[in-house]
């Protein structure tokens, strides 16, 4: 089962829930698809067993080869090449990996050669398996990497995906193929309005989803209005706590601060498993 | 000789953009005639890469010279590679530019004047 932790709005709680929610689940897997900024290690503190190199594929260009013919510019979506007189310029960083200028080069002068976007860390913290990948600084193509993170989902064991912020490409790769989709919000106009964007991308991509309100007595009630006029499924409250704030910026999840969560999440795990929604 | 004056209208009137990459018009004016074509910029919406697209455009249009406010990092490499001169901090309106640059008022730019996207709505 893969569940994926959302919100639209950043700085919401996706990863307070997504590291309480995986501690509650014996044998689970937490996997940090926020790979511009993963902080699930922060909380879950793993042993850190193994790390791997992610690369994607760039094109070289064989000067000797190329008659600067256009036709690499022509098919690149993204601008990364430019032809001029005698010159072929590529910019890897606007390089998505897709392959098609080296695909339609008649020339056969283009030859792909790898170049390292980032990496993956895998490690374990008692039963629970840690994934998470870390974006090199510099990049803009988060994507590629997100995929490499999502190699190891187990799907015999209950995966947990924390998803980055915003509703853009990483979002949606990193939400894609998710059983159930948490969105995570806070009962602000800003937190109501990215809520609706993301329910938007959900509602496109056909996966089930359901809202947990973070700091839920503040704000207002505008929240619970759309939920409901939307039937969208509340499935947890955490109000605004004093000591969770302060037991977060310490680095420790809810419920290994505030045990008596633990059923809390268990039962949001649950009502999720089970797709029983009052 | 060609130059080529990123404008906000389509004609020698109009007020020189800042943005290269993603400027409205680019003028393009012979020196000494000041016979121009105005060309709609189409790489004003791209997602990226407007400033590497511009350049070719200009380079096609075959411009020996450029003048705009600010160029960024890969339209400058893209240019240079092209033999395209560069002159950034211009403003006021296009004919005035071409004017002022007749008279050599301008130095050519050696390096991009602004970082990456600065052209993209803020």
């Amino acid at each position: 089962m893969i569940i994926s932790i959302a919100s639209g709005k950043g700085g919401t709680g996706k990863t307070t829930i997504a590291a309480s929610l995986a501690l509650s689940v014996p044998g689970a897997r937490i996997l940090d698809c926020d790979v511009e900024e993963p902080n699930c290690h922060i909380f879950i503190k793993p042993e850190i067993k193994e790390k791997t190199s992610i690369y994607i594929p760039v094109p070289e260009i064989d000067k000797n080869k190329c008659d600067y013919c256009g036709k690499c510019k022509q098919v690149c979506m993204y601008n990364a090449i430019a032809v001029l007189n005698k010159t072929t310029l590529v910019f890897t960083e606007l390089c998505h990996g897709c392959g098609a200028c080296s695909y339609f080069c008649p020339q056969k002068a283009i030859k792909e050669v790898n170049k390292e976007i980032g990496f993956i860390e895998i490690g374990k913290k008692d039963n629970l398996s840690f994934i998470h990948g870390k974006l090199n600084i510099g990049q803009a193509m988060s994507p590629p990497l997100i995929k490499a993170v999502k190699k190891y989902i187990n799907s015999a064991k209950v995966n947990i995906i924390d998803a980055p912020p915003g509703t853009s490409c990483p979002v949606v790769e990193s939400v894609k193929g998710s059983d159930f989709c948490i969105l995570v919000t806070e009962p602000t106009p800003f937190g109501l309005n990215d809520l609706i964007l993301a329910v938007e991308v959900l509602r496109k991509l056909d996966i089930p989803f359901g809202v947990v309100i973070n700091r839920s007595d503040l704000g207002d009630k505008k929240t619970d209005v759309y939920c409901e006029n939307e039937n969208i499924p509340i499935l947890m409250r955490i109000p605004f706590r004093q000591e969770i704030a302060r037991a977060y910026s310490k680095g420790q999840p809810i419920v290994e601060a505030f045990p008596e969560y633990k059923k809390d999440f268990q039962d949001l795990f649950n009502t999720i498993k089970n797709g029983k929604f009052s | 000789m060609k130059i080529c004056i990123t404008s906000q209208g389509d004609n020698l009137n109009s007020e020189v953009d800042p943005r290269f990459g993603r400027c409205q018009y680019f003028i393009v004016a012979d020196v000494e005639t000041l016979e121009f074509e105005a060309v709609k910029n189409p790489n004003i919406d791209t997602m990226g890469g407007a400033g590497i697209q511009s350049s070719q455009l200009v380079a096609e249009k075959q411009a020996k010279v450029v003048l705009t406010g600010n160029v960024g990092p890969n339209a400058f490499q893209t240019l240079q590679a092209a033999g395209i001169e560069v002159i950034t901090g211009v403003s006021g309106n296009v004919k005035e530019a071409v004017e002022k640059y007749k008279k050599g008022e301008f130095k050519p730019t050696q390096g991009p004047s602004v970082s990456s996207k600065f052209g993209l709505p803020k």
